[in-house]
């Protein structure tokens, strides 16, 4: 199995979704806490290109950028399978994760950052984003079909985010009966022991947020 | 059963060339199909709906969107020839890591070099060459980024050397002196045809960059 570390940031959804995938695997490792206001010479070392969380160190190798880890952990642990065989499911659950993280992830934070006229033009467009994510789980447990897969673990990064952002923006993105599919899943999938087990919560969020740290919030990629 | 391949492009689109290096590289052949951008066709709006943007390649009626995903699955569906990402998970991993900020870093600073002016864009110029000089470092003394062969992260950079020549004419300057390494290495894949038939001429290049520039108001 090797030696394995992950840098990370305790309220970083991109920092959980490595976690959450390593459990999957079986695997054990070493997690290290960084302050990003304060970076450790270790993730410095580990990513100099981007200095960010989080950083998956496998025999002292580092590997940088939460998708591309996502894909490594599947690739250098077999066992639970993260993404099918299918190059073309291949192919749409990649299209699929980086539309979440490009746009419902950032589109939240986009609608609850914008002000006046365009405050409404942004929560249209971050539900616009979700409303896709609602076709592509109708009908379905998991994003990943039967279980869990790379999917899930991605869109795992909305359901507390979004929550804590509407509560925080005074909004509401993520509606019961606009998109009863994906909040479904979102409920079912919160309370699954590996997940609810490290993943930050909305008073987590709040707190920090309060503390007036909001820069964090975005460090993690 | 014969394959059936439609690619969806728009000729001067640095993430198009990344597609048709990946289909020459395997020796495929496709059907080309130039989209006009200002009036998108029925097909690439029913193939991309929520990007609708090229490059679209539709194999066998299925739709792959996003070029770095769809030179992924070129690599994996026709795995037996020419690989392009390295069997071993760690090194994989890098190739996917570089090609990422390729698209991330060079394709944002590329946009901002001949779009601003003075100051505001030698401080990009500067930017820019450091890019250039990570990625020089990372290549260090092998024939390709993808070692002794060419690779994923080849394909990726080369589209962004057929634009360098405009940029560096838009904002006058050279990398020549400042990434040696790299330029040898453009030549090299230079030479391979399914480079070279892939990327288009630099003349008709930087004409469109000028008809681009007058859409855009620059001067």
């Amino acid at each position: 199995m090797g030696e394995v570390k992950v840098l990370g940031a305790s309220l970083s959804f991109f920092c959980c979704r490595v976690e959450w995938a390593l459990k999957l695997k079986g695997v054990a490792y070493e997690y290290l806490e960084e302050d990003l206001r304060n970076k450790s010479p270790m993730l410095l070392q580990s990513n100099p290109v981007h200095k960010k969380v989080p950083v998956l160190v496998h025999d002292g190798r580092p590997i940088a950028e939460s998708l591309v880890i996502l894909e490594y952990i599947d690739e250098a642990w077999k066992g639970y399978p993260l993404l099918p065989e299918d190059p073309s499911e291949r192919a749409k659950i990649r299209f699929w994760a980086r539309f979440t993280d490009e746009k419902c992830v950032l589109g939240a934070w986009a609608a609850c950052c914008a002000k006046g006229h365009e405050r409404e033009k942004a929560i249209e467009s971050a539900q616009e984003s979700l409303s896709f994510l609602e076709k592509q789980i109708e009908g379905k447990k998991f994003f990943g079909g039967e279980t869990m897969g790379l999917l899930d673990l991605v869109v795992g990064s909305l359901p507390n985010w979004i929550e804590f952002l509407e509560e925080h923006g005074g909004m509401k993105l993520l509606d019961e009966e606009k998109f009863p599919s994906l909040y479904e899943w979102a409920q079912k999938f919160i309370n699954i022991p590996i997940i609810s087990e490290r993943i930050p919560t909305k008073e987590e969020l709040i707190n920090y947020f309060q503390g007036g740290q909001n820069s964090r919030l975005t460090t993690g990629k | 059963m014969a394959d059936e391949i439609i690619l969806l492009d728009f000729w001067p689109s640095m993430f198009g060339m990344k597609v048709r290096i990946a289909l020459a590289e395997k020796g495929l052949k496709y059907e080309y199909r130039d989209e006009d951008l200002f009036n998108k066709g029925p097909l690439l709006l029913e193939m991309n709906p929520i990007h609708k943007k090229i490059p679209v390649l539709i194999h066998n009626g299925k739709p792959i969107c996003e070029s770095q995903i769809i030179v992924q699955y070129i690599d994996e569906v026709w795995k037996d020839k020419s690989p392009l990402l390295p069997s071993d998970p760690y090194h994989r991993a890098q190739a996917r890591f570089w090609a990422d900020y390729i698209d991330k870093k060079l394709h944002l600073l590329g946009k901002r070099l001949w779009r601003t002016k003075g100051e505001e864009q030698e401080a990009n110029k500067k930017e820019y060459i450091e890019c250039l000089k990570l990625l020089e470092g990372e290549l260090g003394d092998k024939p390709y980024f993808g070692g002794e062969n060419f690779g994923f992260v080849d394909v990726n950079l080369m589209p962004y050397f057929s634009w360098l020549y405009v940029f560096e004419i838009a904002a006058n300057f050279s990398i020549e002196a400042e990434c040696p390494k790299l330029i040898t290495w453009a030549k090299r894949c230079m030479e391979k045809e399914s480079v070279s038939t892939s990327l288009p001429d630099r003349q008709k290049l930087y004409d469109f960059f000028l008809q681009l520039k007058k859409w855009h108001g620059i001067e």
